[in-house]
C-alpha cells in the first residue's frame, strides 16, 4: 500500500507525542536504570562496571526466594481473580436485566474511587485483632479470644484479589458482551451441559478479554507495594519491598536498579509463557 | 436394539411431535394460547404468522428453552415436561444460525456427537456423510467465516441433522439471506427434507416460504392457531379473515349481506356493487361483511359472462413483474383493485387510462362477517 506524502507527514505528526512520551518516560529512565544496575564501587570507592549486583541477587537466597514467592503469589492471585471475575462478568452481561447492567458495573467501579490506601485500611479495620469481625465473632461466642487475621499470606492474597478485581472484570465483561446468547443455547441444544458450555463456548470466546485482564492484573500485583506491605505485614516478603529497601533504606541504587530489572524480566517472561500456553499473540489481545 | 415402547394415546405413535393445549404466559401477556397440533412422522410442518404472534415462543418451548405455563409436548410419544434442551431428541436451527466461530466446519458438526461420546472414527465418517448430503463435501476444514450465507445455512442444518433428531426445528433460518439465495434455499431445504426424511418444524413470517416448502401449514395470530391445513387449502379456502389477508394477496371490499341461501350470499358493497359470493363462517342477512377476492380470480374482458360478477374498472398502472404481473385498477368510486395480468400476450393492448370489464366467479370470492 502506497502512503502519500501528506499522510506520511500526518502519521509522524500524530506519532511524535507518543514517541516522545515513550522515549522520555520509559526508554531513557530504563537505560539509566540498566546502566546503574551494572555500576558499583571497588574497594577504593571508585565507580566501576560490575556484575556484582546481579551476582548478589543469585547468591543471596533471601533475594531470589522473595523473587520466586512474589512470582508464584502473583500468578495465584491472577488466577483467583480470573475465577471470581468470570461468574461476575457472566452475571452482569447475561443474567441481569439490561437496565441494571450499568448500575452493576458502577458498583464494581465504586470502590476504586477511593485510594488503594483507604481500601486496604478498610480491610485492616475489619480483620485486625480488635477489628469488626473479631468483635462479632466474640460477641456471638464463636471464638474465645480474638484471632489475628491480618499479616498472613491468605489475607494478603485476598487483598490483592480485591484490589485487582476490576481490572480483570472489565475486559472480560466487554469480551462477553459480544457473545451471542444463541451460541450458548445452540450448545445446550446440541447436548452440552453447563460445564461444557463454559469450557467450549464461553471461555474460548472470552479468551482475549481474559488474557488482557490477566496481563494487567499480573503486572499490577507483581508491582504492588502497598497491599502486600500493609496486609502481609513484616514477613510479607514482596519483591517490590526489596527494591524499595535497596533504594531508600540501604541507599544502594545500583542494587535496586538490578532488582528492578530482574522484576521487569520476570514479568515479561511470565507473560510470554502465558501467551504461548494460551496460543495467543500480544497484538491480538491488545486489539 | 430393544427399546421400551411407551404407551401412547390413539394413533399418535405416527406423530413425531404432538402438542396439546399448550399455554405460555409472560406475566399478564399470553404469548401462546392453548395450542394443539400433531406433526406426522417425516412431514414438513410450518408455523406461519406475523412477528410477535408467539411462534418463536412455541418453538422455544418445543426445543426446551421455555417452560410451558400449562399443556404438554410429546416427542415420539414421550412427555417432554422437565426435560432440558440438551436431553430432548429435537434440534434447533437458530435464526442467525449460531455456528461456533471458534471452531471449523468439522468441529461444529462434531460438537453434538462428541457430547454423546461417539468415537472419533464414527464421528469422522458421519461428518463426511452429512457434508456430502448437504452438498458441501470438501468443506470440513473450512473456518466458519470463510463460508457464504448459503453455506453457513447448510452447515447449521448439517450440525443438527448429524444427531438424527426426531424433529428438526427451524427458526426462520432463511431470514438473513438475500432474496435470490432465499428462493434457491427454499427449494433446497424442501429437497433436503424429502431426502433425509426427518420431520421438520419450520417457523416463518414469510408466507411464500411456508407455502412452497410445507406439507402442512398452520397460520398463527396473537398466540392462537387460525387455521391448519395444506398450503392449497389455506390459499383457496381460508377459514378466517386473518388467513385470507395474511396468505397471498387479496382485494378487499366491505359491504352488507343482502340475501343468503346456504353458503351463497348476495352482498352489496359500500360502493353499490351487487355481488354473488361464497360465505365462510356465520353470517346473517343485514350484517356487515368483508369480501376477499384474489387478483388472479379476476378475469379481464371475459367472453363468457354467464354467472360471473361483472363490473368495469379503469387501469391506473401496469405493475409488470414477469409471470407475476398485475394491473392496478380503480373502480368508478376510486376503490383500488389488483388484477392479475397473464403474460400470454392476449392483453398486450391494455394501456393505463383504459376502461376494462372484469368478471369473477361467485365461488372465487369469500365473505366473512366483519369484525366490530
Amino acid at each position: 500500500m502506497a502512503i502519500s506524502r501528506t499522510s506520511k507527514t500526518a502519521l509522524w505528526l500524530f506519532l511524535t507525542p507518543v514517541l516522545c512520551w515513550l522515549l522520555l518516560l520509559i526508554v531513557l529512565p530504563h537505560i539509566d536504570l540498566l546502566l546503574m544496575s551494572f555500576g558499583g564501587e571497588n574497594e577504593y570507592g571508585e565507580r566501576v562496571w560490575t556484575l556484582q549486583n546481579y551476582r548478589n541477587f543469585f547468591t543471596e537466597p533471601i533475594y531470589w526466594n522473595t523473587f520466586l514467592r512474589t512470582a508464584i503469589f502473583s500468578i495465584i492471585t491472577t488466577f483467583i481473580t480470573f475465577l471470581l471475575a468470570m461468574p461476575v462478568a457472566f452475571y452482569i452481561v447475561k443474567v441481569v436485566r439490561p437496565r441494571f447492567q450499568g448500575a452493576m458495573v458502577l458498583m464494581l467501579l465504586l470502590p476504586f474511587w477511593v485510594s488503594e490506601l483507604v481500601r486496604v485500611y478498610g480491610w485492616m479495620i475489619l480483620l485486625r485483632e480488635s477489628g469488626v469481625i473479631n468483635h462479632f465473632l466474640l460477641k456471638f461466642g464463636l471464638i474465645d479470644k480474638p484471632v489475628e487475621m491480618l499479616y498472613n499470606d491468605a489475607t494478603m492474597i485476598m487483598g490483592l484479589v480485591y484490589t485487582s478485581m476490576l481490572f480483570m472484570a472489565v475486559p472480560i465483561i466487554s469480551a462477553m458482551e459480544s457473545l451471542d446468547d444463541s451460541l450458548i443455547e445452540a450448545a445446550h441444544d446440541l447436548g452440552s451441559g453447563k460445564l461444557v458450555i463454559w469450557y467450549k463456548i464461553i471461555l474460548p470466546h472470552c479468551k482475549p478479554g481474559i488474557t488482557s485482564g490477566s496481563i494487567v492484573v499480573f503486572m499490577l500485583v507483581l508491582g504492588n507495594y502497598l497491599t502486600p506491605n500493609l496486609m502481609g505485614g513484616k514477613n510479607s516478603l514482596w519483591f517490590t519491598e526489596q527494591i524499595y529497601n535497596q533504594f531508600i533504606a540501604s541507599f544502594n541504587w545500583n542494587q535496586g536498579a538490578a532488582f528492578g530489572f530482574m522484576l521487569l524480566l520476570l514479568s515479561s517472561l511470565i507473560i510470554w509463557i502465558g501467551l504461548k500456553l494460551s496460543r495467543q499473540k500480544l497484538g491480538e489481545v491488545a486489539s | 436394539m430393544t427399546q421400551v415402547i411407551p404407551v401412547v394415546f390413539g394413533e399418535s405413535m405416527d406423530n413425531d411431535l404432538s402438542v396439546s393445549n399448550l399455554v405460555k404466559k409472560f406475566g399478564d401477556f399470553t404469548a401462546v394460547d392453548s395450542v394443539t397440533f400433531d406433526v406426522p412422522q417425516g412431514s414438513f410442518f410450518s408455523i406461519l404468522g406475523p412477528s410477535g404472534c408467539g411462534k418463536t415462543t412455541l418453538l422455544r418451548m418445543i426445543a426446551g428453552f421455555e417452560e410451558p405455563t400449562s399443556g404438554n409436548i410429546m416427542i415420539r410419544g414421550k412427555d417432554m415436561a422437565g426435560v432440558g434442551p440438551n436431553l430432548r431428541p429435537v434440534n434447533l436451527v437458530f435464526q442467525h444460525l449460531a455456528l461456533f466461530p471458534m471452531m471449523n466446519v468439522a468441529d461444529n458438526i462434531a460438537f453434538g456427537l462428541r457430547r454423546r461420546k461417539v468415537d472419533s472414527a464414527t464421528i469422522k465418517k458421519k461428518i463426511e456423510t452429512i457434508l456430502e448430503r448437504v452438498g458441501l463435501p470438501d468443506y470440513a476444514q473450512h473456518q466458519i467465516k470463510q463460508l457464504s450465507g448459503g453455506q453457513k445455512q447448510r452447515v447449521a442444518i448439517a450440525r443438527c441433522l448429524v444427531l438424527e433428531p426426531s424433529v428438526l426445528l427451524l427458526d426462520e433460518p432463511l431470514g438473513a439471506l438475500d432474496l435470490k439465495l432465499r428462493e434457491q434455499m427454499k427449494v433446497e431445504l424442501k429437497k433436503l427434507q424429502a431426502k433425509v426424511g426427518t420431520t421438520f418444524v419450520y417457523i416463518t413470517h414469510d408466507q411464500s416460504e411456508a407455502l412452497v416448502m410445507s406439507d402442512r401449514v398452520v397460520v398463527m395470530n396473537k398466540g392462537k392457531f387460525e387455521q391448519l391445513g395444506t398450503p392449497q387449502e389455506l390459499y383457496s379456502k381460508p377459514l378466517t379473515p386473518f388467513v385470507a389477508q395474511f396468505v397471498g394477496d387479496n382485494n378487499l371490499w366491505s359491504g352488507k349481506i343482502e340475501e343468503l341461501s346456504g353458503s351463497d350470499a348476495i352482498i352489496r358493497t359500500d360502493e353499490g356493487f351487487i355481488f354473488r359470493s361464497r360465505v365462510q363462517g356465520t353470517v346473517t342477512v343485514g350484517r356487515r361483511a368483508d369480501l376477499f377476492l384474489r387478483p388472479e380470480t379476476l378475469r379481464i374482458q371475459p367472453k363468457e359472462k354467464e354467472g360471473l360478477n361483472i363490473f368495469t374498472v379503469t387501469v391506473k398502472t401496469i405493475l409488470f413483474d414477469g409471470a407475476n404481473s398485475r394491473l392496478l385498477t380503480v373502480t368508478p368510486q376510486d376503490h383500488e383493485l389488483l388484477v392479475a395480468l397473464p403474460q400470454n400476450r392476449s392483453f398486450d393492448y391494455i394501456q393505463p387510462g383504459q376502461t376494462i370489464e372484469v368478471g369473477w366467479h361467485p365461488e372465487a370470492g369469500v365473505c366473512f362477517a366483519a369484525g366490530d
